[in-house]
């Protein structure tokens, strides 16, 4: 398998990981390297398998859907590296 | 006056010291403190050392005077990815630089209570992604044993601050290895819970189908003191199923009639190396001794664990690590013209190169078009994996086998070859994809004297069999009473 620059650059993108050139010609030749070893798994016969997630065999876990009161919302505010007014975050506009 | 000899001394030992007043919680605390002002420019497992916090946590248990609980007065070390209240909590990450949670992790509370006093937070790989410590954006831990060698990771700091006597026991998480194979080259005890076991509400996620919380010790028998107060469910966290929790400490027994230990062939076979399999296999014998029947065993999947574990957890941590996106917390840019900038230039300055690996390689996998190919069938291997576990656990009690494929690594050695680092996991990442608990326990030495661990593997919530084997051959060998010369 070989990721090409432009899909390792697609690839960015989706993820909003932004990369420089160095890091996409670098970047293109590890992950074709680890993608092609991992087609090793193409050998194992899994027809009829279904796949797992949830390895301790738990099921939908709940809890009483109760409205509970944040208990510092001052100090999680106060982690935001951007500026806040009353109670939320300013960020950069979507459009330019 | 010096306080050296405390800092040998296991939880049990300091806790009869605490209890008998023969030193205070204050004097120990100092010990430790002084060990780490010592020894830790060479090793570099700190990255942050609570001192004032330790000496005034440690007065206010002074005062009270009750060491009911045995980890009451016991001073730790923890993991960087371990949130404390009121300080810093990096994930050896440039993204967390300055990050100072609002709130303790849960696991952190449950150790509070109990009275246990925090001297510092310790190195990782960046967001516990790593076998060696050297992706930490603070720079590597070297290796108690041999400064030229890394000390495994991702929670090098931790066993490299057991090792060293720099705390008497320190929490790591193992999402792949990373407590068991750091604690393999170090030659602590290490312990990877069953998935669940122990709550991991506050603890920054790698992968959150795999990831687990446990203890680094010294001894067998101070991982069950730590266990009877860390494990356990939890409100916090929904992956913690209501088991109860057994006294831990009533596992820990000299002999080992009446149970049956499985030798998986697969974990001596291609790229491990001659000494290493020897070692254990050597070990191996010891067990027979204490009275347990040996028998051998297969488990032909072991060879997929490798790609199954890293399509799967990539995938996973591609969604965890969505969450460092410079808003709420963390890192920020200076310089974006608009929101999707701030995004690519925030995580693109904030992130290592192992980080950036991960996220891309799981964005890749969970894509449309290749989710299928990769994730869904690399779930597919991991179902078909549990199932060999669940009938190898009909055949025997525990499983025996290397920890590490090799004794150790230099720094510098892998750290260019990303597969080549991958593969130092081949005999524990298969665990983590099967969701057992398995220990790491000192076995041996290499010629040129590394440490060399012995992995007991048992089934889900049979940490207590983990226990009593470890706590047996501990108790028939000394490899655990060796220190490295610092």
């Amino acid at each position: 398998m070989k990721l090409s620059h432009d899909e390792v650059r697609k690839i960015a993108r989706l993820a909003r990981l932004g990369l420089t050139d160095a890091e996409v010609e670098k970047f293109s030749k590890q992950l074709s390297d680890i993608l092609s070893y991992s087609k090793m798994l193409d050998e194992v016969d899994t027809s009829g398998v279904e796949p797992i997630a949830q390895i301790t065999g738990l099921t939908t876990v709940t809890f009483a859907d109760e409205l509970k009161p944040c208990e510092n919302p001052e100090e999680l505010l106060k982690c935001s590296p951007n500026p806040t007014k009353d109670g939320l975050i300013q960020v950069k506009s979507v459009f330019e | 006056m010096t306080y050296y000899p405390m800092i040998h001394l296991t939880i049990a030992e300091a806790h009869r010291g605490l209890k008998s007043k023969k030193f205070s919680c204050v004097e120990l605390t100092k010990a430790y403190l002084e060990r780490i002002k010592k020894v830790d420019q060479k090793i570099h497992a700190y990255l942050t050392v609570t001192s004032e916090t330790a000496l005034e946590a440690a007065k206010t248990i002074d005062k009270k005077g009750q060491f009911s609980n045995a980890l009451t007065g016991i001073p730790i070390s923890l993991k960087d990815v371990v949130c404390t209240k009121g300080i810093k909590t990096t994930g050896a990450s440039k993204m967390l630089e300055n990050f100072v949670p609002p709130y303790d992790a849960h696991v952190w509370e449950r150790l509070q209570a109990a009275g246990c006093v925090l001297l510092g937070k310790v190195n990782t790989d960046e967001f516990t992604m790593g076998s060696s410590t050297e992706n930490s954006f603070f720079g590597p831990t070297r290796n108690p044993w041999n400064l030229d060698y890394v000390p495994g990771g991702s929670s090098g700091g931790g066993a490299a601050s057991v090792a060293a006597d720099e705390c008497a026991f320190s929490i790591g998480t193992d999402t792949g290895g990373s407590i068991r194979q750091p604690a393999s080259l170090c030659s602590t005890v290490g312990l990877k819970v069953t998935y669940g076991r122990v709550p991991r509400h506050g603890v920054m996620s790698y992968a959150a189908s795999f990831a687990t919380i446990g203890p680094l010790a010294k001894t067998v028998e101070d991982i069950a003191l730590i266990m009877n107060v860390i494990a356990g469910n939890s409100e916090h966290d929904a992956t913690t199923p209501d088991i109860p929790v057994p006294d831990y400490t009533k596992f820990l027994k000299k002999d080992l009639k009446g149970l049956t230990v499985g030798v998986p062939k697969e974990f001596f076979g291609e790229g491990v190396e001659a000494e290493v399999a020897d070692t254990i296999h050597r070990e191996i014998e010891v067990l027979k001794k204490l009275g347990a029947t040996v028998i051998d065993v297969s488990l032909p999947l072991t060879k997929y664990a490798i790609p199954a574990y890293y399509i799967l957890v990539k995938s996973e941590a591609s969604a965890d690590m969505a969450r460092y996106d410079g808003i709420r917390f963390g890192y920020a840019t200076k310089d974006a013209k608009n929101l999707e900038e701030f995004y690519m230039k925030t995580r693109g300055e904030g992130f290592g190169d192992e980080v950036k690996r991960t996220i891309m390689l799981g964005t890749y996998a969970l894509s449309a078009g290749y989710y299928d190919a990769f994730y869904l069938k690399a779930a597919k291997v991991r179902a078909l994996m549990k199932r060999e576990y669940e009938e190898v656990f009909k055949q025997c009690d525990v499983l025996a086998a290397p920890v590490s494929p090799m004794a150790g690594f230099k720094i510098g050695d892998k750290a260019d070859d990303p597969l080549a680092m991958y593969m130092a996991d081949i005999l524990t990442v298969p665990i983590n994809l099967a969701g057992v608990p398995a220990m790491s326990v000192p076995a041996g030495f290499s010629k040129a004297g590394l440490p060399i661990g012995l992995q007991l593997i048992a089934n889900q919530y049979k940490e207590e069999t983990l226990i009593h084997v470890g706590h047996a051959y501990e108790q028939a060998t000394e490899w655990h009473k060796q220190k490295p010369t610092l």
